[in-house]
């Protein structure tokens, strides 16, 4: 078991870290502020390789790993949670399925200018009565000879309204249940598809989680991704894949709070000395920095489990329920040191709490996850 | 045996350059310590007329190299004229300008000679022991001064920094020797070809690319207290700069706030005129070589990071300080 | 067009902090990064090679470490890279170095050799204009913006008070300024490639034997070396006038202006 990283992973991290500081950075609040969909880093990330980091080149992709992959995002969440959204939906929810279930021609077509960022990938499951309780699916897909006729809407979609390829799950068969659900490949160009209402929501403001509305949309048949039937295990793995990205996410949201926390606290004086000189101040970032310290070992395990092609997924799920958890209280317990100014959306600690949140919840709730490790754990 | 010391007059458009000046007043200094000469070697075309400056600012000899090939600068016949001197008159030590000519040309010469070369020098003396030429400069990005020496190889060489050494004062009874010195080009001497040449002044709106900042807070007053504090950024080669209260209150743009919300800044100088030094001010500033404050109020928390603090009107100082530069400027 | 770069690996000196106490740098834990502009000489090159065709080769004298930097311009997307490297050379001033170097290009083919202006540890410029010397190649330092034309280089070199448009014919040797080209990021895969698919060739002074004069190498090679050299005044706790009249705080201000050579 060797700790340490690689010489490639040590070099690309140095790339991550300048990207983040140059190019993500700068716009971090302003993204934050005006709800702004970053349509130029989007741009800039699918130039340097960020849309298809762990694919095979052949697709694409940058023929790196997922340990590459979660440093990524690892160093962009520190100072960005929005922009790590946009790329990590796209390739854990979108890219990867069509990697693991789709054929060559629907690599051809859909995973190589995915990997390549010429088009931006969205996963619609969620719908209005059917979040945790994902089996509740009322979308419905009806076959009519060459193509599909889908029905029914999607809610909290990332990356919906600039995405252009969605994988969106649909009942095929409703006697089935979950063996009754189909995995499509859905263009935003097909008719009858809508982009509907947008949430406004209390962090990830940039990241967008609009409403899907399939009127009588039409669903070429090769578009369908796998088998009929497989639609449910389809999203299941996804999100398996997704939890090592969310996870990722935490962790340098994390990681990042905790920078700021200690400039901040160096700088600022009261009662005649810096507050970093308390021992209440130490105490409390001994105790952060141990906690990520233990998060990172875990996301970097589970990203070398996968990497490896070993069963990884309750490692994702422990990873991705101790990071978000971590994320809201290490951004809590900053903001708390950086008192009154904290507050203010001058220093960007106020943001990084409010998008802490969404962490403990998207792609699997903590419950969800507990839910799953419990599963793993045979306890029942 | 090598002997006298030569510095590089460098001449752009036949007008000669301030650090040329200021390096033979240093070579007379060095000359008097070795009890040599002090000569100055012209370049250029229709160049002739100007040596006699050069015997009035402290030149004991002038060897003047007039040749139509030297007319705008260019590498090789620079490097051709300035190494047939130094063969012809073997001298002990050869001073340039560290200016984009100086660092272009003297290391092409050094390698053509075959000598040691030291550059951007801040300081020049003769150790009193060995004779040797003691060359002082900063390195390592300007965090330490290293002192070099060449001890085996002649002529001695060094550019030096602009602005450090002393010019004397111009006096026209001094005598000296004009040498006209023939150096033969060829065709092949001019290696590249000139297409243009494009004359213009140049002027950095970047504040984190400017080497010296005047920054001004609240305590200047009004929009108008700018122009103050650009006088004394002109007179000392800088740039303006603002804290976020004026740039809120419509003073002045963006561009030039520092901050944590504006710019990170690090500055050879960073005066803080009317600045409170608010948390949110010093983190972009703090890293500053030399900050200089001022500001009416003893608590401004803003002297906790000054090197030197004054407790005053900034609209009586400022104005003061510049008057007191210029004075300095006429006279060096 | 056959573009080869000289690069160095240094520390970055922005980052080295003073010890009050010791009255010492700082080194430990200073990142070491390509000099920036030989970052920026690396992404004209490409940009040349993107225009024209041709190949980039980079080379960097210095320890096993510089590999580092090596790779991260095969990253940004150069063909290939020697590591000029070897005890012997430890102690070089810019004549040595610049002769070492020479020797190893002397053995390459090239059309244009770009250099960075200056290293941030260094600072001295010098050794560029050195190779080009030792190579017996015309020279364009200060470069701001290189175009190609027929084959030829056409430069735009910059000057205080003027700049002056160069044509240039090949092989010839280009310093560039950090301002030059905008360096682009190296790529993800890039990264990888540039570890797997790549090669750094290490050459020692056995590899350039034949072009290097033993006498112009290493310490003893060098014409100058460091007599001495010594840290700046760490800063101390700030003064503050309080209770003068304007004019002696204006002396004051001046007097401090010119102890630290600013007028």
């Amino acid at each position: 078991m060797d700790f340490n990283l690689s010489k490639e992973h040590l070099l690309v991290k140095e790339m991550f870290k300048k990207f983040a500081e140059n190019e993500v950075k700068p716009i971090a609040a302003e993204l934050d502020e005006e709800e702004r969909f970053p349509v130029e880093t989007v741009e800039k990330l699918a130039k340097y390789g960020f849309m298809g980091i762990p694919m095979p080149k052949e697709y694409g992709g940058q023929g790196a790993d997922t340990l590459a992959y979660v440093m990524s995002v690892e160093e962009i969440a520190k100072v960005c949670l929005t922009t790590t959204t946009i790329y990590t939906a796209h390739t854990s929810l979108c890219a990867h399925p069509i990697y693991q279930f789709g054929t060559e021609e629907q690599k051809q077509k859909y995973l190589v200018p995915l990997c390549k960022g010429e088009r931006l990938g969205a996963f619609g499951l969620t719908e209005p009565s059917a979040g945790t309780d994902a089996a509740m699916q009322q979308t419905k897909a009806v076959l009519h000879g060459d193509h599909y006729v889908l029905n029914g809407s999607k809610i909290f979609i990332t990356n919906s309204g600039y995405a252009d390829t969605y994988i969106i799950i649909a009942m095929t068969d409703k006697s089935k249940g979950t063996k009754g659900c189909s995995a499509f490949i859905v263009e935003s160009s097909f008719p009858g598809f809508r982009v509907g209402k947008k949430e406004k929501k209390m962090g990830i403001r940039g990241s967008t989680a609009c409403e899907l509305i399939f009127e009588n949309c039409i669903v070429p048949k090769e578009n369908l991704l796998g088998k009929e039937g497989q639609g449910f295990k389809i999203a299941m793995q996804a999100l398996d894949v997704g939890r090592i990205g969310i996870a990722a996410q935490a962790l340098g949201l994390a990681e990042g709070a905790f920078e700021e926390c200690c400039k901040y606290v160096k700088e600022r004086k009261q009662f005649g000395k810096r507050i970093s000189q308390f021992q209440n101040t130490q105490f409390e970032l001994a105790d952060m920095r141990t906690k990520i310290e233990a998060a990172q070992l875990m996301v970097y395990k589970v990203a070398r489990l996968k990497d490896n092609k070993l069963p990884f997924s309750p490692n994702a799920a422990m990873a991705k329920l101790y990071c978000s958890e971590l994320a809201s209280d290490v951004t809590r317990r900053c903001l708390q040191l950086f008192g009154g100014y904290g507050y203010t959306r001058e220093y960007p600690i106020e943001r990084m709490m409010r998008d802490a949140k969404i962490t403990e919840i998207y792609e699997g709730t903590s419950e969800v996850q507990k839910m799953v490790i419990a599963s793993w754990l045979k306890i029942n | 045996m090598s002997k006298d010391i030569y510095v590089l007059a460098e001449q752009r458009d036949g007008e000669i350059k301030k650090v040329s000046i200021e390096l033979i007043g240093k070579a007379r200094e060095l000359a008097k310590d070795l009890d040599q000469k002090v000569v100055a070697m012209l370049l250029g075309s229709g160049i002739k007329e100007k040596a006699e400056t050069l015997i009035a600012y402290g030149a004991d000899e002038v060897v003047v190299v007039d040749n139509p090939m030297l007319a705008e600068y260019v590498t090789e016949p620079y490097t051709k004229a300035l190494y047939e001197i130094i063969e012809n008159y073997n001298p002990e030590i050869v001073l340039y300008g560290a200016s984009s000519i100086g660092r272009d040309l003297a290391p092409r010469v050094s390698a053509r000679v075959h000598t040691g070369l030291t550059a951007d020098c801040t300081g020049l003396a003769i150790d009193a022991e060995t004779k040797l030429l003691m060359m002082t400069r900063p390195a390592f990005g300007g965090n330490i001064m290293a002192t070099i020496v060449c001890e085996r190889h002649r002529p001695q060489m060094a550019t030096v920094r602009p602005g450090v050494m002393k010019s004397l004062d111009k006096d026209e009874t001094r005598k000296g020797e004009i040498k006209i010195f023939n150096v033969k080009f060829t065709d092949t001497d001019m290696n590249v070809k000139i297409r243009e040449v494009v004359k213009e002044t140049k002027h950095i709106a970047d504040i984190t690319e400017s080497k010296i900042l005047v920054s001004g807070g609240r305590g200047i007053g009004s929009a108008d207290g700018f122009d103050k504090l650009k006088e004394l950024a002109d007179v000392l080669g800088g740039e303006i700069a603002s804290s976020r209260a004026n740039v809120d209150a419509g003073w002045i743009s963006k561009d030039y706030q520092v901050g944590q919300t504006g710019k990170t800044v690090r500055p050879e100088l960073y005066i803080a005129a009317g600045i409170s030094g608010a948390i949110q001010h010093v983190a972009g500033m703090e890293d500053s070589d030399l900050i200089i404050a001022i500001n009416k109020n003893n608590t401004a928390p803003i002297f906790d990071v000054a090197d030197l603090g004054v407790v005053g009107d900034v609209n009586i100082i400022i104005p003061k300080l510049t008057e007191a530069i210029k004075k300095l400027k006429l006279n060096a | 067009m056959k573009i080869v770069v000289c690069i160095k690996q240094v520390p970055d000196t922005t980052e080295v902090k003073l010890d009050p106490k010791t009255n010492t740098l700082i080194r430990d834990g200073v990142p070491s990064i390509i000099n920036p502009d030989d970052r920026s000489g690396i992404e004209a090159a490409l940009q040349l090679k993107e225009k024209v065709g041709g190949t980039v080769t980079l080379v960097s004298m210095g320890p096993p470490q510089a590999d580092v930097a090596l790779r991260e311009g095969l990253a940004m997307g150069a063909d290939d890279a020697i590591l000029i490297t070897d005890r012997a050379f430890g102690g070089s001033d810019t004549w040595a170095t610049s002769s070492t170097i020479a020797a190893a290009l002397k053995k390459l083919d090239y059309d244009l050799i770009i250099t960075g202006r200056q290293a941030i540890d260094g600072d001295t410029a010098q050794v560029g204009p050195q190779i080009a010397e030792h190579l017996g190649i015309p020279q364009v330092s200060y470069a701001e913006e290189i175009e190609v034309e027929d084959g030829k280089l056409i430069v735009k070199r910059q000057f205080e008070d003027r700049y002056h448009i160069i044509e240039v014919a090949t092989p010839c040797l280009i310093t560039a300024l950090a301002g030059l080209a905008e360096p682009r990021y190296m790529t993800i895969g890039g990264v990888f490639d540039a570890y797997r698919e790549k090669e750094v060739r290490i050459w020692t002074l056995e590899e350039i034997k034949d072009t290097i004069n033993k006498d112009d190498i290493g310490l003893n090679g060098s014409p100058t070396r460091v007599k001495q050299s010594f840290t700046k005044q760490a800063k101390g706790v700030g003064k503050i006038l309080d209770d003068v009249t304007a004019d002696k705080a204006v002396q004051a201000i001046v007097d401090k202006l010119q102890e630290k050579h600013i007028i």
